[in-house]
């Protein structure tokens, strides 16, 4: 096709282009498809390898006897043969000795007749014809001496047997093909030997016997050996199949039985039938289920009690804490009339009570948790609302500290299907702790939206996390530093709180920091309800890391954080190409 | 202090709470009485006349919701429920039993005190005011509503939600509006009350409660009154 036939040219050959591919591709899916059947099913891959070896065994069989049925039949054939052809030629010779004073043309008249009998000698039959060649010695005459039966082409001879007896007056014998009028064409046995003529020189006299009858024998025995081998393999084939189905089919009902064990029906077990290793594997196999089931119940209920414990726990705690702290709120009212060590006292008891009220709380949200009684309350809400409260909210604590609170948000909406509460929670959790870990620097709170996803990085410049804590900083009651004095409130569960909080939404919380550069924590939440987080829209490194030290996925799947030239640090398995929402507004 | 009607009924069988809680009220100048079994409460509400009951959900002898629901039969009296558990389902069953407002244990004495003086508050001199919505009379001074000169009971907080509908029938009014200026809440708190309220408030005051045309919501607002 050439470039210049038309304007539909270049259309055409994308068509083409793309049936071809299409073509290609659903190949590649059809091979894909018996490779899948192929290393899935063991009984195809049994009766494939059980037709291949007993084809090859039946081929081999099948030709070794032919041969030898073959040999068996031409052997006593040829010996018969070359007695006849023996037995002719010397007569020949006898004759031609006995005239040897003839005329010349009286030796060719000799030499027909010589043929002629010849061929009587086989009888009425025709058992095999007659050629006499002149052996071409230079004499003119000689060239016009070859003479046959009438019924067979003299070319039947085949060159190499005329070489050799040509060569040494002794009877030779080959296979040939025996060419008859009308081009019919036979095996048969050539043999071949010299006469010596009184005038013209030496003559060659060959027999040639056609085994059409022999040859009919073998294709019978041929056809035969084929039919039964065929069947054989075709047998052996059905029998495997069979076989390996016994087998197969119990153990493919015992991976059901096992995927279904599994996926939590604990109650599945195999039927056994019989004593034989199948049954054996059943019965096994139910052991196992049923010694499984046992301590998965054991291990449920002890769960269940201890969630419940920690649930009565909390709920019968709650009562005397609220005497206590009324008790201690009375006192902490008067404390004006007291002195100044009960005075103290009041403010302390006030102090530590809010504390252990926070703690309560906290463990009884985390035991709700646990319990899986947490539910979801979605709502669309844009998340620069909800940074903007948590910001008003924390404002408070970072004055007292003395850190300013800087937010970063898209001039575009940044809207996501959320439980306001806890994605409040959340943030709140994470701004507090980057106000209190943040060593007076400016605490800096980034979102981000892409289709898919919204993202809030909440980013210090304190004293930052050691390689591996941050993943740590999500375990229950986990601290920093235990020689830190615990100057800072916190029950130790708001980050474990907040990671339960983000998977219940489906998103992802990560943590991300280098000693002395502070630490930044990412959130990502999906923008539709129900939907799972594949990627985020900020990363979750904030600068160029000095090697992936301290990054860790925590709350999605785990992933590294890989440099790049164009953009600073995008998490691996991102594409490469410009994010869109990033920059966006 | 004083001119405020202050007799507060406490139901609660943990006695150290009802003695400290009665310590907490009588500061606060309001005048306590406490019972610690589910079924003496009624006998107690019926011989002190209480202006508010503090009820515990958790009682020894007759189950929290059920003394609700006795006391409603007889009285709009406003009802704080003082309650162990935040879960979803003992709140909503406690506040569709009757109950006007709830205080999640262990709450501080402010908060508690707070609620009480919440459900309390009178305006101090209800102007005569006559509202109407729909086929409804609404008598402010005389805190009553009529359908064709028929008084239709409601509690006190049911009256304000209403009221507090009424006199603005333009307005959309959200959730935390009206947590706001009927509650008296301050802050965010649990919308669920204005949803089992507005239930109750319909079950009353509706002609047909499925298809309300007093207090008519207005999907991902609030509520409003009137004709949509």
């Amino acid at each position: 096709m050439s470039t210049g036939t038309g304007p539909e040219t270049p259309g055409l050959r994308w068509r083409l282009l793309g049936a071809l591919t299409a073509v290609g591709r659903s190949a590649v899916r059809a091979l894909g498809r018996v490779t899948a059947v192929w290393q899935r099913s063991i009984q195809l891959r049994v009766v494939t390898a059980t037709l291949a070896l007993s084809l090859a065994v039946v081929v081999l069989l099948g030709a070794s006897l032919l041969r030898q049925v073959a040999d068996g039949l031409l052997d006593s054939q040829r010996e018969a043969a070359v007695a006849d052809a023996t037995a002719g030629i010397n007569t020949a010779q006898l004759q031609l000795d006995a005239a040897d004073d003839a005329e010349p043309a009286a030796v060719g008249q000799l030499l027909t007749q010589l043929v002629q009998d010849l061929v009587n000698r086989a009888g009425p039959g025709g058992l095999y014809d007659v050629v006499l060649v002149s052996s071409g010695d230079g004499d003119p005459s000689a060239a016009r001496s070859t003479r046959a039966s009438r019924r067979v082409d003299p070319t039947s001879v085949p060159t190499a047997l005329r070489e050799a007896v040509v060569a040494e007056p002794r009877v030779f014998s080959t296979y040939t093909e025996i060419v008859y009028p009308d081009d019919d064409v036979q095996p048969g046995l050539a043999v071949g030997g010299q006469i010596a003529a009184p005038v013209g020189g030496l003559y060659e006299i060959y027999y040639l016997f056609p085994l059409t009858e022999q040859q009919q024998t073998l294709d019978l025995v041929r056809r035969a050996l084929a039919t039964a081998g065929l069947l054989l393999v075709l047998l052996l084939g059905a029998i495997a199949g069979l076989v390996t189905r016994q087998v197969v089919t119990p153990v493919r009902l015992a991976a059901r039985i096992a995927e279904r064990f599994a996926s939590g029906r604990l109650e599945e077990r195999m039927s056994v039938r019989g004593r034989d290793d199948i049954a054996r594997l059943a019965s096994s196999f139910n052991q196992m289920a049923g010694s499984l089931q046992r301590q998965i119940t054991q291990l449920e209920d002890l769960s269940r009690v201890q969630q419940r414990f920690a649930s009565d726990v909390s709920h019968e705690l709650r009562t005397p804490l609220t005497t206590v702290r009324m008790a201690a709120d009375v006192l902490h009212e008067a404390r004006d009339d007291f002195d100044p060590a009960v005075r103290r006292s009041a403010e302390l008891l006030q102090d530590q009570l809010d504390r252990f009220e926070a703690l309560l709380t906290d463990l009884l949200e985390i035991s709700r948790f646990d319990a899986g009684a947490a539910a979801l309350e979605t709502e669309t809400a844009d998340l620069r609302d909800i940074v903007l409260a948590v910001v008003e909210s924390a404002l408070p604590v970072a004055q007292r500290i003395g850190t300013g609170l800087v937010t970063d948000l898209p001039e575009t909406p940044c809207t996501a299907d959320v439980d306001t509460r806890r994605v409040e929670r959340v943030l709140r959790n994470l701004v507090v702790n980057a106000v209190e870990h943040g060593e007076g620097r400016d605490v800096r709170v980034s979102v981000r939206a892409d289709e898919d996803a919204v993202a809030v990085c909440v980013r210090d410049h304190g004293v930052g996390l050691k390689p591996g804590e941050s993943s740590l900083v999500f375990h229950r009651f986990w601290r920093a530093d235990p020689a830190r004095a615990r100057t800072t409130g916190g029950s130790g569960l708001g980050l474990s709180i907040a990671l339960e909080d983000t998977r219940l939404h489906g998103g992802w919380l990560q943590a991300w920091g280098e000693p002395g550069q502070g630490s930044q924590f990412r959130l990502t939440l999906p923008r539709r309800a129900g939907a799972e987080v594949t990627r985020s829209p900020l990363p979750l490194a904030p600068v160029p890391p000095a090697g992936d030290r301290g990054v860790t996925g925590v709350g999605g799947p785990y992933r590294r954080l890989a440099a790049s030239a164009e953009t600073p640090v995008r998490p691996a398995g991102e594409p490469a190409p410009a994010r869109p929402g990033v920059g966006r507004g | 202090m004083c001119g405020m009607k202050g007799r507060v009924l406490i139901v609660d069988d943990d006695t150290a709470l009802a003695e400290m809680l009665g310590i907490v009220l009588r500061n606060e100048g309001f005048d306590p009485t406490v019972v610690t079994r589910g079924d003496e409460v009624l006998a107690a509400f019926r011989e002190v006349k209480p202006d508010l009951v503090l009820l515990d959900l958790m009682l020894p002898g007759k189950d929290g919701i059920d003394v609700c629901k006795e006391i409603r039969l007889e009285s709009g009296v406003p009802i704080v429920m003082l309650t162990a558990k935040s879960d979803t389902v003992d709140v909503v069953v406690g506040l569709e039993s009757g109950a006007d407002d709830y205080v999640v244990k262990p709450f501080k004495p402010k908060e508690l005190v707070a609620r009480v003086r919440a459900r309390l508050r009178r305006s101090d001199d209800p102007k005569p005011e006559s509202l109407s919505i729909g086929d409804l009379d609404i008598d402010i001074a005389g805190h009553a509503v009529r359908r064709d000169g028929e008084t239709i009971p409601l509690t006190p907080l049911e009256f304000d939600l209403l009221a507090c509908l009424a006199r603005r029938p333009w307005q959309v009014f959200t959730r935390e509006e009206l947590l706001e200026k009927v509650w008296g809440y301050r802050h965010a708190a649990d919308t669920r009350l204005v949803n089992v309220h507005v239930q109750r408030l319909r079950s009353k005051v509706e002609r047909d409660p499925e298809h309300p045309e007093i207090v008519v919501t207005v999907r991902g607002v609030g509520y409003k009154a009137g004709p949509a």
